[in-house]
């Protein structure tokens, strides 16, 4: 059916005043998805598309009565690392970080936190995810009525470092009359929380889903690391991958960078 | 960012670990004072952001200060690979009884920090790592404790080491995978870290680069401790004129990102191209059909139509440019009429017929159907999603092809 996300997924939105999470947000609540408070210190009492606003997680998750299922922080780079911790320890599991250009220690820090609490974190510098016609967390697809064009239900389980290659991606799946089971944009950095083989377990235990397709640039070894899990556990799922940038293979393009922060030959 | 050895020796200093005496210097009178100062032969080593300093003759050896200055002298006028030394590092020339190696780096898999240590230090690690695996030791440093010295002694330990060597050694990694993580390295090098006759150890090279990223809450490092220059940015190639233009046009404007390069670009067909992931597989989508990209580019996050018109005229007045191709994966952030917009107020601008310059427009996603009938109205060859990124290159090379020289 889907992995991360289902129809009851609830979450938050970390920096909801911003201008982006602001779109964001009505794009969610119009697919769907259920988005039951946001967090920007010192806004407390404002709505946002009738999103109430807190000054803490903490509040949010007293508001609603129960724990949080995810959250989609889109604050500045130096303020990402402390939305994260206050996220994770007050029990939320499914972080997106959309926003760009944090720090590798920053990231790393938050992954082993999150490793300790049982979390999980998708991004950062990433769209976010979607399961067709369900839910979508993160600005990934654009708005309800774009990302419906894109995205129809289907077999196929999408991870792409790129954001805008996984809804090329899944679109071109859609057209063809297939359709995507739930799709991951995983984000462009170096490090980042959910790797391809850290992706693939929940694929694999998904029934719907019956192949996957990655979208890779050069740089870092998530390829290698993704095949080494197909073949330590005999995975069922067939895996296309596409991998772009074969130009910057060539003598006169050393020492220049393109494309994502972890695009490096 | 880059270092030069004389500011990664400094880092290496502020982070307590023991290095020998040593002067940087830029003139010669300087070199023969630091000579002074060291006592008995030194090396004056040419400091530049450049490989094979030795070969080019960037290396010298002296056994008086007069001939310290001499060769420093010499140095400072020599170019090596195009750069110009920053100046010259004079070093003792030190009694080493063995060579070690330690650096930390970046595990992306792992999502920690790496420390690597051997006992078979002044030469390359990948290949002490290939040929004696067993003398290279590895291990991960947390991310959110204070870094105990046992997660370093654990990887000394590892190649064999112990006794005083084991002791001295520890402290030294310990240290350098603190200033690692302390200062936003993506890597911290010493090699060779040198023990003296007398026992001691020192790092006698050091090699540091510190992330990009980090470089704005770094400032007490870089402008105070180093006194680096809030404009040296280290870059490893000077931008031509195309790319400082396109540098300004996005600077000019907060909203959305354009970016352009042309280094090692000569073709006839100019690419308005995005986001990160399209203009990768757009630039290799023109090439593989016989395309000659002009450049590379990357429009994103919804720039407005000034910043699309000034990458698309950018693109056109660069030399050889017959034709541009106007072509992104679909999009949900950036309007495709705003782009739309910006290369037609382009094609206007420079007196040249949008329907004859833009050889495809393919941007599906947000807004298309308004994008699509601004240029319609200018006979602009549109295509929507139904088209690939593939067939639509290919379809602006041929058009190209196609085209009077």
């Amino acid at each position: 059916m889907s992995i991360l996300l289902n129809r009851e997924t609830t979450f938050i939105v970390q920096g909801i005043t911003g201008r982006e999470a602001v779109n964001l947000t009505r794009e969610c609540l119009d697919y769907g998805s259920k988005i039951v408070g946001g967090v920007t210190p010192g806004r407390k009492g404002r709505e946002v598309h009738g999103v109430p606003v807190f000054d803490t997680v903490a509040q949010a998750v007293e508001h609603h009565g129960g724990p949080i299922d995810g959250s989609v922080v889109t604050v500045p780079p130096a303020f990402t690392k402390d939305a994260v911790f206050e996220a994770i320890l007050n029990g939320i599991k499914l972080i997106v970080i959309v926003t760009e250009r944090i720090p590798r220690r920053d990231v790393a820090q938050m992954v082993e936190l999150a490793n300790m609490e049982g979390a999980r974190i998708i991004g950062p510098n990433c769209l976010g995810l979607i399961v067709p016609d369900v839910c979508k967390m993160g600005g990934i697809g654009g708005p309800a009525k774009d990302a419906a064009k894109a995205y129809a239900p289907g077999p196929v389980g999408v991870m792409s470092r790129s954001g805008g290659m996984t809804t090329e991606i899944s679109s071109s799946l859609t057209q063809a009359g297939l359709g995507v089971s739930t799709a991951v944009s995983i984000g462009g950095d170096a490090i980042i929380g959910s790797a391809y083989a850290e992706l693939m377990p929940y694929f694999e235990a998904d029934e719907e889903t019956k192949a996957i397709v990655i979208y890779t640039e050069p740089g870092g070894r998530m390829e290698a690391q993704l095949s080494e899990w197909v073949k330590d556990n005999d995975s069922r799922l067939p895996i296309i991958a596409f991998m772009a940038g074969k130009f910057m293979d060539d003598e006169e393009m050393k020492g220049m960078s393109f494309g994502h922060a972890g695009t490096i030959l | 960012m880059r270092f030069y050895e004389f500011e990664a020796r400094k880092i290496v200093e502020l982070a307590g670990i023991p290095v020998t005496k040593y002067g940087f210097c830029t003139t010669a009178d300087e070199a023969r004072r630091a000579a002074e100062e060291i006592g008995g032969p030194v090396v004056i080593k040419s400091q530049v952001l450049s490989g094979g300093r030795m070969k080019a003759g960037g290396v010298k050896f002296a056994d008086t200060p007069e001939e310290a200055a001499a060769h420093a002298a010499d140095i400072l006028e020599l170019e090596i690979n195009g750069h110009m030394p920053k100046g010259v590092l004079v070093d003792p020339k030190a009694e080493v009884k063995q060579e070690y190696y330690a650096s930390v780096v970046w595990d992306g898999t792992a999502k920690k920090p790496l420390m690597l240590f051997s006992d078979m230090g002044g030469i390359d690690i990948e290949e002490v790592a290939e040929t004696h695996p067993d003398h290279v030791g590895k291990g991960h440093v947390t991310n959110l404790m204070p870094i105990p010295d046992f997660e370093a002694k654990q990887v000394v330990a590892a190649t064999g080491v112990t006794g005083s060597q084991l002791n001295r050694a520890t402290p030294i990694l310990a240290k350098l995978a603190r200033l690692f993580r302390d200062y936003d390295m993506t890597l911290a090098e010493i090699n060779p870290l040198a023990e003296l006759t007398d026992g001691s150890f020192v790092a006698l090279d050091a090699h540091m680069e510190m992330e990009a990223e980090a470089v704005g809450r770094q400032k007490q490092l870089l402008r105070v401790r180093l006194e680096i220059a809030e404009d040296d940015t280290r870059e490893t190639y000077q931008p031509s004129d195309f790319e400082r233009n396109v540098a300004a046009i996005d600077a000019a404007d907060h909203r959305g990102v354009i970016q352009g390069k042309d280094h090692g670009f000569e073709g006839n067909l100019g690419l308005v191209i995005g986001a990160g992931g399209g203009s990768l597989t757009l630039t290799d989508a023109v090439r593989s059909q016989g395309g000659k990209p002009a450049n590379y580019s990357e429009i994103g996050g919804n720039p407005s139509v000034a910043k699309a018109c000034g990458l698309a005229k950018e693109v056109l007045e660069k030399d050889g440019v017959e034709k541009i191709a106007v072509m992104m994966s679909i999009v949900s952030n950036t309007r495709v009429d705003i782009v739309a917009r910006g290369v037609i107020k382009a094609c206007l601008e420079l007196g040249k017929d949008p329907a004859e310059t833009i050889a495809i427009f393919r941007i599906p996603g947000a807004w298309e159907d308004e994008g699509f009938k601004i240029l319609e109205r200018y006979g602009v060859e549109t295509c929507d999603r139904s088209v690939s990124l593939w067939e639509a290159a290919g379809r602006a090379v041929a058009k190209i092809q196609g085209a009077p020289a």
